[in-house]
């Protein structure tokens, strides 16, 4: 194991976001406030509680998994496609670095910022509203493994991608629908049974069920099946990622 | 000689089809200086890259001190430092993170002092803080040396180090290659200008169309090919030269005041036999000088005679 390379990258991607700090964090805490003004305050008081909680508090977890899914996403993405596209990935590729130090660096840092930036909503929210978190240690356990699954996620479309498009394709496309349709600003059983149906087969839904049990002890699905389906996930990113650096798809010719 | 890099067979057909290598075998010896020449798409990236781990071989093996560069990449690429032909670097990076980062990336532990020594003997100790957007070209090709031998590399591949760079500089580089060479640091160069070849290298590869069509010791490639004219300033114009003379390979220049005789530098034994030919044709000459035919000629001539 190339400690120092690990150690290397992830320096080197925390300092990128370091730099760029404001943005970083500003931007989520403001769009959060907006969300809890919009939906919470305005909306919320004409919705009735769901599940024995206030609307406002049912929201805080799926704003959390809305911004940690992008959020990990854009940042691992970005994180190796910049390089590829200006060039100076040459240096990863002739380093004496196998796949698991890469992915450690680059998918670690990005990470490392989602939660971050999960933690910071999550404070943002306690001034909005009441929060409690019965299963601090579940829910960090969720916010980890969501944000470390959903950089794979990033990172395999940061390889993919070859233009700048591409690479805001994904998550707009299919994320932002998935995470709107998943159960985040409300809760499945307010929809129609054919929705309900196909609802189950949105993996955000999972995420988002999990994550809110680890709050308040309410859910949609069951928390195995919600720690089950969060593992696929991570097992499926891990795989296409080992191949990914088993070919050189799209990272040498 | 020891070989420090074996080159066996390689070729290399990229996704489109093109043929950029078609099998080149080359040991490259222990602490030599070898310049690779070859004109533009030749394929001289592509072997360096092969051999970096950037492109992946059709065929064909690479060792690296005995070990293979795909089984054994983490020792291989560790002994490798590569200055890439293009600038590419991190606009927003300082000039010491920058090469802090490779550094670590090739796994050796941070050692300031070392840096401190390759950003001085670069000159760009006095730009260490500077991002490295606002550096010119020529720093840029610094950074990108200091990046190179920031893991102290014992194999350094410079590709085209001195496209785009200033006379100073290139001697400053030229002297760190010397350095660097005197601490058995082996260096492969790629480059378009021979000159700069023959004034540097030990050996010279030439590659062309994914061939390698030579690889010689400089001299002995000066010797083997090289050619030399004498040419005869004459005392009075002539109009046409004697038959007597015919056995020589002669050449008359259209004004008739010079003779330019081709001889080839190993077999030189013919001169005394021309002179003594010149005299019984009664044609004096006044002045007589010798010029070598320079490494350019050699390589126009290899490149365009096949
Ligand atoms: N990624 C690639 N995909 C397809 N063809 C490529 C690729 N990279 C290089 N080639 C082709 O392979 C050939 C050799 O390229 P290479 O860069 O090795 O040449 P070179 O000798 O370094 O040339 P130069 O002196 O211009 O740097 C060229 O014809 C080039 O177009
Ligand atoms: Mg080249």
């Amino acid at each position: 194991m190339n400690f120092y390379a690990v150690k290397a990258i992830y320096k080197f991607e925390m300092a990128r976001t370091f730099r760029t700090l404001l943005q970083s964090v500003v931007s989520p805490v403001i769009s959060t406030s907006l969300y809890f003004v919009v939906f919470g305050a305005a909306i919320g008081s004409r919705i009735e509680e769901v599940g024995g909680i206030s609307y406002g508090a049912f929201l805080v977890p799926g704003l959390i998994m809305l911004s940690l899914l992008t959020q990990s996403i854009s940042n691992a993405s970005f994180g190796i496609y910049f390089p590829r596209f200006t060039g100076t990935i040459y240096e990863v590729l002739s380093a004496p670095v196998a796949m698991p130090e890469i992915v450690l660096g680059y998918v670690g840092a990005a990470a490392t910022k989602s939660t971050m930036l999960g933690l910071i909503i999550l404070a943002t929210a306690s001034l909005f509203v009441p929060l409690e978190v019965r299963h601090p240690l579940l829910m960090l356990f969720f916010l980890i493994l969501t944000a470390v699954s959903f950089s794979l996620f990033g990172f395999i479309i940061g390889i993919w991608a070859d233009n700048f498009e591409k690479l805001q394709l994904i998550p707009m496309l299919v994320v932002m629908p998935l995470v709107f349709l998943g159960g985040s600003f409300y809760s499945i059983d307010m929809l129609p049974p054919t929705w309900q149906t196909v609802t189950l087969f949105n993996p955000v839904l999972y995420l988002v069920s999990g994550f809110r049990y680890s709050f308040y002890e309410i859910s949609d699905v069951s928390l195995a099946v919600s720690i089950g389906m969060i593992v696929v996930f991570l097992t499926i990113c891990l795989s296409v990622v080992w191949w990914i650096f088993k070919t050189g798809w799209r990272l040498k010719s | 000689m020891e070989s420090i890099v074996s080159i066996d067979n390689i070729t290399k057909q990229y996704a489109g089809g093109f043929q950029a290598l078609k099998g080149v075998s080359l040991d490259i010896r222990k602490g030599e200086i070898l310049a690779l020449l070859g004109p533009n798409g030749a394929g001289k990236t592509t072997l360096i890259s092969i051999i970096c781990g950037i492109v992946n071989p059709s065929s064909g093996s690479v060792t690296v001190n005995g070990f293979d560069i795909i089984r054994d990449f983490r020792r291989t690429r560790s002994m490798i430092g590569l200055v890439p032909q293009e600038l590419t670097t991190d606009a927003f990076e300082t000039v010491w993170s920058t090469v802090t980062f490779s550094r670590g990336l090739y796994g050796k532990p941070p050692n300031p002092a070392y840096i401190e020594k390759v950003l001085k003997d670069l000159s760009l100790w006095d730009k260490k803080d500077s991002m490295m957007m606002m550096l010119s070209g020529g720093m840029k090709r610094r950074v990108l040396i200091a990046k190179a031998l920031s893991h102290e590399p014992t194999v350094l591949f410079l590709d085209e180090p001195t496209a785009g760079v200033d006379v100073e500089l290139r001697k400053d580089m030229w002297r760190l290659v010397d350095q660097l060479r005197d601490s058995g640091v082996t260096i492969i160069l790629t480059t378009h200008y021979i000159e700069e070849a023959e004034e540097i290298a030990d050996r010279i590869g030439v590659i062309s169309q994914g061939e390698l069509i030579l690889v010689e010791e400089k001299a002995e490639l000066m010797a083997k090919l090289g050619k030399r004219q004498l040419t005869l300033d004459l005392d009075r114009p002539i109009d046409a030269l004697p038959t007597s003379l015919q056995a020589h390979a002669l050449e008359l220049t259209s004004d008739g005041k010079q003779i330019i005789y081709t001889y080839n530098s190993r077999e030189n034994s013919t001169i005394t036999a021309l002179l003594e030919d010149l005299r019984y044709a009664q044609i004096t000459v006044h002045d007589l000088h010798t010029r070598e035919t320079s490494l350019e000629e050699i390589f126009v001539e290899l490149v365009h005679g096949r």
